[in-house]
Protein backbone atom coordinates (compact mmCIF):
# COMPACT_ATOMS: atom_id res chain seq x y z
CA UNK A 1 0.00 0.00 0.00
CA UNK A 2 3.00 2.29 0.29
CA UNK A 3 2.74 3.19 -3.39
CA UNK A 4 -0.78 4.46 -2.86
CA UNK A 5 0.44 6.49 0.10
CA UNK A 6 3.04 8.07 -2.17
CA UNK A 7 2.35 7.49 -5.88
CA UNK A 8 5.76 8.88 -6.80
CA UNK A 9 7.49 5.73 -5.61
CA UNK A 10 6.14 3.65 -8.46
CA UNK A 11 7.24 6.35 -10.87
CA UNK A 12 10.78 6.30 -9.44
CA UNK A 13 11.15 2.66 -10.48
CA UNK A 14 9.65 3.38 -13.88
CA UNK A 15 11.96 6.30 -14.59
CA UNK A 16 15.07 4.40 -13.61
CA UNK A 17 14.12 1.53 -15.91
CA UNK A 18 15.27 3.89 -18.65
CA UNK A 19 18.79 3.85 -17.22
CA UNK A 20 21.34 1.12 -17.90
CA UNK A 21 23.26 1.29 -14.65
CA UNK A 22 23.30 3.55 -11.62
CA UNK A 23 26.66 4.28 -9.97
CA UNK A 24 26.42 6.07 -6.63
CA UNK A 25 29.40 7.92 -5.17
CA UNK A 26 29.01 7.93 -1.40
CA UNK A 27 30.99 8.83 1.69
CA UNK A 28 30.35 9.12 5.38
CA UNK A 29 32.52 12.20 5.78
CA UNK A 30 32.39 15.50 3.92
CA UNK A 31 35.32 17.04 2.10
CA UNK A 32 36.68 13.81 0.66
CA UNK A 33 36.30 14.98 -2.95
CA UNK A 34 33.17 13.07 -3.84
CA UNK A 35 31.63 15.75 -6.00
CA UNK A 36 34.86 16.34 -7.93
CA UNK A 37 35.15 12.60 -8.43
CA UNK A 38 31.52 12.26 -9.55
CA UNK A 39 31.81 15.10 -12.03
CA UNK A 40 35.18 13.96 -13.32
CA UNK A 41 33.91 10.39 -13.77
CA UNK A 42 30.80 11.61 -15.61
CA UNK A 43 32.74 13.83 -17.97
CA UNK A 44 35.31 11.13 -18.67
CA UNK A 45 32.62 8.53 -19.33
CA UNK A 46 31.03 10.98 -21.73
CA UNK A 47 34.38 11.53 -23.40
CA UNK A 48 34.69 7.79 -23.93
CA UNK A 49 31.38 7.82 -25.75
CA UNK A 50 29.28 6.49 -22.90
CA UNK A 51 25.82 8.01 -22.71
CA UNK A 52 26.07 9.47 -19.21
CA UNK A 53 23.82 11.23 -16.75
CA UNK A 54 24.87 13.00 -13.58
CA UNK A 55 22.43 13.52 -10.72
CA UNK A 56 23.36 15.76 -7.82
CA UNK A 57 21.37 14.29 -4.95
CA UNK A 58 22.50 16.83 -2.39
CA UNK A 59 19.16 18.56 -1.91
CA UNK A 60 20.20 21.06 0.73
CA UNK A 61 23.62 21.93 -0.62
CA UNK A 62 24.13 20.97 -4.27
CA UNK A 63 27.53 21.90 -5.72
CA UNK A 64 28.14 19.68 -8.76
CA UNK A 65 26.99 22.51 -11.04
CA UNK A 66 29.79 24.68 -9.66
CA UNK A 67 32.39 22.09 -10.62
CA UNK A 68 30.80 21.83 -14.06
CA UNK A 69 30.76 25.61 -14.45
CA UNK A 70 27.06 25.55 -15.27
CA UNK A 71 25.10 28.78 -15.41
CA UNK A 72 21.88 27.58 -13.74
CA UNK A 73 19.95 30.55 -15.09
CA UNK A 74 20.63 29.40 -18.66
CA UNK A 75 20.90 25.60 -18.59
CA UNK A 76 17.48 24.46 -17.40
CA UNK A 77 15.58 21.17 -17.53
CA UNK A 78 13.00 20.99 -20.30
CA UNK A 79 9.37 20.10 -19.54
CA UNK A 80 8.39 17.04 -21.52
CA UNK A 81 6.08 14.58 -19.79
CA UNK A 82 8.18 15.24 -16.70
CA UNK A 83 11.49 16.98 -17.09
CA UNK A 84 14.43 16.22 -19.36
CA UNK A 85 17.82 17.22 -17.93
CA UNK A 86 19.93 19.64 -19.95
CA UNK A 87 23.01 18.20 -21.62
CA UNK A 88 26.20 19.88 -20.48
CA UNK A 89 29.62 18.87 -21.83
CA UNK A 90 28.05 15.70 -23.19
CA UNK A 91 26.49 14.76 -19.84
CA UNK A 92 22.78 14.94 -18.97
CA UNK A 93 22.80 16.87 -15.73
CA UNK A 94 20.10 17.15 -13.10
CA UNK A 95 20.25 18.94 -9.79
CA UNK A 96 17.84 20.43 -7.23
CA UNK A 97 19.77 23.65 -7.73
CA UNK A 98 17.72 24.32 -10.86
CA UNK A 99 14.81 24.93 -8.50
CA UNK A 100 16.53 26.43 -5.48
CA UNK A 101 18.67 28.70 -7.65
CA UNK A 102 21.69 28.29 -5.42
CA UNK A 103 19.93 29.58 -2.31
CA UNK A 104 20.24 27.83 1.03
CA UNK A 105 17.48 25.24 1.40
CA UNK A 106 17.57 23.88 4.95
CA UNK A 107 15.41 20.77 5.04
CA UNK A 108 14.51 18.27 7.70
CA UNK A 109 14.73 14.59 6.84
CA UNK A 110 11.16 13.96 5.69
CA UNK A 111 11.39 16.86 3.25
CA UNK A 112 14.73 15.66 1.93
CA UNK A 113 13.11 12.29 1.20
CA UNK A 114 10.18 13.97 -0.45
CA UNK A 115 12.41 16.18 -2.61
CA UNK A 116 14.44 13.16 -3.72
CA UNK A 117 11.28 11.28 -4.68
CA UNK A 118 10.06 14.26 -6.66
CA UNK A 119 13.34 14.62 -8.55
CA UNK A 120 13.63 10.89 -9.24
CA UNK A 121 10.01 10.54 -10.32
CA UNK A 122 9.95 13.49 -12.69
CA UNK A 123 13.34 13.20 -14.40
CA UNK A 124 13.47 11.34 -17.69
CA UNK A 125 16.86 9.74 -18.31
CA UNK A 126 15.94 8.23 -21.66
CA UNK A 127 19.02 6.96 -23.48
CA UNK A 128 21.34 7.21 -20.48
CA UNK A 129 23.62 4.19 -20.14
CA UNK A 130 25.33 5.09 -16.88
CA UNK A 131 23.77 7.42 -14.32
CA UNK A 132 26.32 8.79 -11.87
CA UNK A 133 24.81 9.94 -8.58
CA UNK A 134 26.66 12.37 -6.34
CA UNK A 135 25.32 12.02 -2.80
CA UNK A 136 25.83 14.26 0.22
CA UNK A 137 28.02 12.90 3.01
CA UNK A 138 26.52 10.68 5.66
CA UNK A 139 24.19 7.73 6.02
CA UNK A 140 20.90 9.52 6.26
CA UNK A 141 17.85 10.14 4.12
CA UNK A 142 19.55 10.41 0.72
CA UNK A 143 21.26 7.05 1.08
CA UNK A 144 18.22 5.37 2.60
CA UNK A 145 16.00 6.60 -0.22
CA UNK A 146 18.38 5.01 -2.71
CA UNK A 147 18.66 1.78 -0.75
CA UNK A 148 14.92 1.42 -0.32
CA UNK A 149 13.52 2.65 -3.60
CA UNK A 150 16.25 2.50 -6.23
CA UNK A 151 17.65 -0.87 -5.17
CA UNK A 152 19.58 -1.57 -8.37
CA UNK A 153 22.73 0.48 -8.01
CA UNK A 154 26.42 0.05 -7.44
CA UNK A 155 28.26 2.20 -4.94
CA UNK A 156 31.74 3.66 -4.99
CA UNK A 157 32.74 4.58 -1.45
CA UNK A 158 35.03 7.60 -1.28
CA UNK A 159 37.37 8.40 1.58
CA UNK A 160 40.68 10.05 2.35
CA UNK A 161 43.62 8.35 4.07
CA UNK A 162 42.47 9.86 7.39
CA UNK A 163 41.88 7.23 10.04
CA UNK A 164 38.51 8.81 10.83
CA UNK A 165 37.41 8.85 7.20
CA UNK A 166 38.54 5.26 6.70
CA UNK A 167 36.67 4.11 9.76
CA UNK A 168 33.59 5.95 8.51
CA UNK A 169 33.99 4.36 5.07
CA UNK A 170 34.03 0.94 6.68
CA UNK A 171 30.77 1.74 8.46
CA UNK A 172 29.26 2.89 5.20
CA UNK A 173 30.40 -0.38 3.66
CA UNK A 174 28.41 -2.21 6.31
CA UNK A 175 25.27 -0.33 5.28
CA UNK A 176 25.76 -0.67 1.54
CA UNK A 177 26.89 -4.30 1.70
CA UNK A 178 27.22 -6.07 -1.64
CA UNK A 179 26.37 -2.90 -3.54
CA UNK A 180 29.89 -1.61 -2.88
CA UNK A 181 31.77 -1.76 -6.14
CA UNK A 182 35.03 -0.13 -5.07
CA UNK A 183 36.71 1.97 -2.44
CA UNK A 184 38.47 5.13 -3.54
CA UNK A 185 41.09 6.67 -1.27
CA UNK A 186 41.34 10.26 -2.46
CA UNK A 187 44.12 12.73 -1.62
CA UNK A 188 46.42 9.78 -1.20
CA UNK A 189 49.96 10.91 -0.59
CA UNK A 190 51.90 7.66 -0.59
CA UNK A 191 52.65 4.59 1.44
CA UNK A 192 50.64 1.45 1.70
CA UNK A 193 46.90 2.03 1.64
CA UNK A 194 45.41 1.22 4.98
CA UNK A 195 43.58 -2.01 5.10
CA UNK A 196 39.86 -1.51 4.76
CA UNK A 197 37.55 -3.79 6.64
CA UNK A 198 36.32 -5.32 3.43
CA UNK A 199 35.07 -8.36 5.36
CA UNK A 200 31.89 -6.38 5.92
CA UNK A 201 31.15 -6.06 2.24
CA UNK A 202 30.14 -9.61 1.58
CA UNK A 203 32.58 -9.70 -1.31
CA UNK A 204 36.04 -8.27 -2.04
CA UNK A 205 36.12 -4.79 -3.56
CA UNK A 206 39.07 -3.16 -5.30
CA UNK A 207 40.78 -0.20 -3.62
CA UNK A 208 41.80 2.70 -5.85
CA UNK A 209 44.01 5.61 -4.83
CA UNK A 210 43.86 9.12 -6.25
CA UNK A 211 46.64 11.66 -5.73
CA UNK A 212 46.38 14.88 -3.78
CA UNK A 213 46.38 17.43 -6.59
CA UNK A 214 46.24 21.15 -5.82
CA UNK A 215 45.25 21.93 -9.36
CA UNK A 216 41.89 20.22 -8.86
CA UNK A 217 40.58 22.97 -6.60
CA UNK A 218 41.74 25.59 -9.08
CA UNK A 219 39.86 23.82 -11.87
CA UNK A 220 36.44 24.18 -10.23
CA UNK A 221 34.14 25.71 -12.84
CA UNK A 222 36.40 24.72 -15.72
CA UNK A 223 35.72 21.12 -16.82
CA UNK A 224 38.39 21.25 -19.51
CA UNK A 225 41.01 22.10 -16.95
CA UNK A 226 39.64 19.52 -14.50
CA UNK A 227 40.04 16.79 -17.08
CA UNK A 228 43.65 17.79 -17.72
CA UNK A 229 44.67 17.32 -14.08
CA UNK A 230 46.67 14.40 -12.76
CA UNK A 231 43.67 13.64 -10.57
CA UNK A 232 41.39 13.17 -13.58
CA UNK A 233 43.97 11.12 -15.47
CA UNK A 234 44.00 8.72 -12.53
CA UNK A 235 40.20 8.79 -12.30
CA UNK A 236 40.11 7.80 -15.96
CA UNK A 237 42.75 5.09 -15.61
CA UNK A 238 41.27 3.53 -12.51
CA UNK A 239 37.63 4.34 -11.85
CA UNK A 240 36.30 5.05 -15.32
CA UNK A 241 38.09 1.98 -16.67
CA UNK A 242 36.46 -0.03 -13.89
CA UNK A 243 32.99 1.27 -14.77
CA UNK A 244 33.54 0.60 -18.47
CA UNK A 245 34.79 -2.92 -17.71
CA UNK A 246 31.65 -3.54 -15.72
CA UNK A 247 29.11 -2.22 -18.14
CA UNK A 248 30.99 -1.88 -21.41
CA UNK A 249 29.89 -5.23 -22.72
CA UNK A 250 26.25 -4.21 -22.43
CA UNK A 251 24.25 -2.75 -25.26
CA UNK A 252 23.61 0.53 -23.50
CA UNK A 253 26.34 2.46 -25.22
CA UNK A 254 29.28 2.18 -27.58
CA UNK A 255 32.76 2.07 -26.05
CA UNK A 256 34.88 3.76 -27.23
CA UNK A 257 33.35 6.40 -29.45
CA UNK B 1 4.49 19.36 -18.79
CA UNK B 2 5.33 18.34 -15.24
CA UNK B 3 1.64 17.48 -14.77
CA UNK B 4 2.22 14.48 -17.01
CA UNK B 5 4.81 13.07 -14.62
CA UNK B 6 2.47 13.62 -11.67
CA UNK B 7 -0.48 12.01 -13.44
CA UNK B 8 1.63 9.12 -14.65
CA UNK B 9 2.80 8.49 -11.10
CA UNK B 10 -0.81 8.26 -9.93
CA UNK B 11 -1.73 5.93 -12.80
CA UNK B 12 1.28 3.72 -12.13
CA UNK B 13 0.51 3.50 -8.42
CA UNK B 14 -3.15 2.68 -9.06
CA UNK B 15 -2.30 0.14 -11.72
CA UNK B 16 0.19 -1.56 -9.43
CA UNK B 17 -2.35 -1.59 -6.59
CA UNK B 18 -5.07 -2.96 -8.87
CA UNK B 19 -2.84 -5.82 -10.00
CA UNK B 20 -1.94 -6.74 -6.44
CA UNK B 21 -5.55 -6.46 -5.31
CA UNK B 22 -6.83 -8.36 -8.34
CA UNK B 23 -9.22 -5.65 -9.49
CA UNK B 24 -9.69 -4.48 -13.05
CA UNK B 25 -11.30 -1.16 -12.44
CA UNK B 26 -11.79 1.55 -9.85
CA UNK B 27 -15.32 2.82 -9.23
CA UNK B 28 -14.36 6.10 -7.64
CA UNK B 29 -11.09 7.89 -7.10
CA UNK B 30 -10.41 11.00 -5.04
CA UNK B 31 -7.16 12.87 -5.58
CA UNK B 32 -5.81 15.80 -3.60
CA UNK B 33 -4.01 18.53 -5.49
CA UNK B 34 -1.82 20.51 -3.13
CA UNK B 35 -2.00 24.23 -3.65
CA UNK B 36 1.76 24.56 -3.22
CA UNK B 37 2.50 22.53 -6.35
CA UNK B 38 0.04 24.63 -8.37
CA UNK B 39 -1.00 21.83 -10.70
CA UNK B 40 -2.80 22.88 -13.88
CA UNK B 41 -6.04 20.90 -13.47
CA UNK B 42 -6.88 20.82 -17.17
CA UNK B 43 -3.48 19.47 -18.16
CA UNK B 44 -3.47 17.07 -15.23
CA UNK B 45 -6.87 15.65 -16.13
CA UNK B 46 -5.81 15.16 -19.73
CA UNK B 47 -2.60 13.47 -18.62
CA UNK B 48 -4.42 11.31 -16.07
CA UNK B 49 -6.87 10.06 -18.68
CA UNK B 50 -4.06 9.19 -21.08
CA UNK B 51 -1.93 7.59 -18.39
CA UNK B 52 -4.77 5.43 -17.08
CA UNK B 53 -5.37 4.20 -20.62
CA UNK B 54 -1.67 3.54 -21.06
CA UNK B 55 -1.54 1.40 -17.93
CA UNK B 56 -4.82 -0.34 -18.67
CA UNK B 57 -6.85 0.80 -15.70
CA UNK B 58 -10.46 1.85 -15.87
CA UNK B 59 -11.58 4.53 -13.45
CA UNK B 60 -15.34 5.13 -13.58
CA UNK B 61 -15.29 8.49 -11.86
CA UNK B 62 -12.81 10.69 -10.11
CA UNK B 63 -12.77 13.87 -8.11
CA UNK B 64 -9.95 16.37 -7.78
CA UNK B 65 -9.87 18.18 -4.47
CA UNK B 66 -7.73 21.26 -4.04
CA UNK B 67 -5.91 21.21 -0.72
CA UNK B 68 -4.90 24.61 0.57
CA UNK B 69 -1.25 24.91 1.51
CA UNK B 70 -0.48 25.63 5.14
CA UNK B 71 2.81 26.06 6.90
CA UNK B 72 3.69 25.98 10.59
CA UNK B 73 6.85 27.37 12.14
CA UNK B 74 8.71 24.93 14.36
CA UNK B 75 10.44 27.77 16.17
CA UNK B 76 7.53 30.03 17.18
CA UNK B 77 4.43 27.99 16.27
CA UNK B 78 3.04 30.57 13.85
CA UNK B 79 0.99 29.15 11.00
CA UNK B 80 0.26 30.72 7.66
CA UNK B 81 -1.14 30.01 4.21
CA UNK B 82 0.36 30.26 0.76
CA UNK B 83 -1.79 33.29 -0.02
CA UNK B 84 0.02 35.28 2.65
CA UNK B 85 3.32 34.97 0.81
CA UNK B 86 4.44 37.27 -1.98
CA UNK B 87 6.23 34.92 -4.35
CA UNK B 88 7.36 35.84 -7.84
CA UNK B 89 6.22 33.82 -10.86
CA UNK B 90 9.73 32.42 -11.19
CA UNK B 91 9.71 31.16 -7.61
CA UNK B 92 6.21 29.74 -8.01
CA UNK B 93 7.38 27.84 -11.06
CA UNK B 94 10.38 26.43 -9.18
CA UNK B 95 8.07 25.31 -6.36
CA UNK B 96 5.68 23.80 -8.90
CA UNK B 97 8.43 21.43 -10.00
CA UNK B 98 9.91 20.84 -6.56
CA UNK B 99 7.65 21.91 -3.69
CA UNK B 100 10.52 21.51 -1.22
CA UNK B 101 12.24 24.34 -3.07
CA UNK B 102 9.93 26.49 -0.92
CA UNK B 103 12.55 26.13 1.78
CA UNK B 104 14.90 28.20 -0.34
CA UNK B 105 12.45 31.10 -0.61
CA UNK B 106 10.08 31.03 2.38
CA UNK B 107 10.79 31.97 5.98
CA UNK B 108 8.40 32.22 8.90
CA UNK B 109 6.59 35.56 8.45
CA UNK B 110 6.68 36.16 12.20
CA UNK B 111 10.14 35.11 13.39
CA UNK B 112 12.06 34.55 10.16
CA UNK B 113 12.93 30.93 10.97
CA UNK B 114 13.70 28.59 8.05
CA UNK B 115 12.51 25.66 10.17
CA UNK B 116 8.85 25.14 9.33
CA UNK B 117 6.52 22.32 8.33
CA UNK B 118 4.40 22.06 5.24
CA UNK B 119 1.36 20.97 7.21
CA UNK B 120 -0.76 20.24 4.16
CA UNK B 121 -1.30 21.10 0.53
CA UNK B 122 2.12 20.06 -0.74
CA UNK B 123 1.41 18.08 -3.90
CA UNK B 124 -0.60 15.32 -5.52
CA UNK B 125 -1.85 12.49 -3.37
CA UNK B 126 -4.44 9.75 -3.44
CA UNK B 127 -7.07 10.56 -0.84
CA UNK B 128 -9.29 7.58 -1.45
CA UNK B 129 -10.52 4.97 -3.85
CA UNK B 130 -13.48 2.65 -4.10
CA UNK B 131 -12.97 -0.58 -6.02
Amino acid sequence: MRYLADPRLEAVSERLKEVGEVVVFASSKGGVGKTLLSVSTSLLLGRRGVSTGLLDLDVTNPTAHLVMGIDIARARPIEERGVVPPEVYGVKFMSPVFFTQGRAAPLRGEYISSAIREVLSMTRWTGVGVLVVDTPPGMSDELLELLTYVRKFRAVVVTTPSVLALESAARLGEVLGPRVEALVINMYTGGEPRVWRSANLGRPAPVYTLPYDREVEESVGDPGRLLSTRFSREVDRQIVSHVVRLFGSGSYYPVPR
Amino acid sequence: MHEWALAEAVALALSSYAKRAGIGRVKRLVLGLGELQAVDREVFELALGESLKLYGLEVESYELVTEEAFFECKACGFSWGLGELALSDEVREAIHFLPEAAYAYVRCPRCGSPDFSIVRGRGVRILGLEA
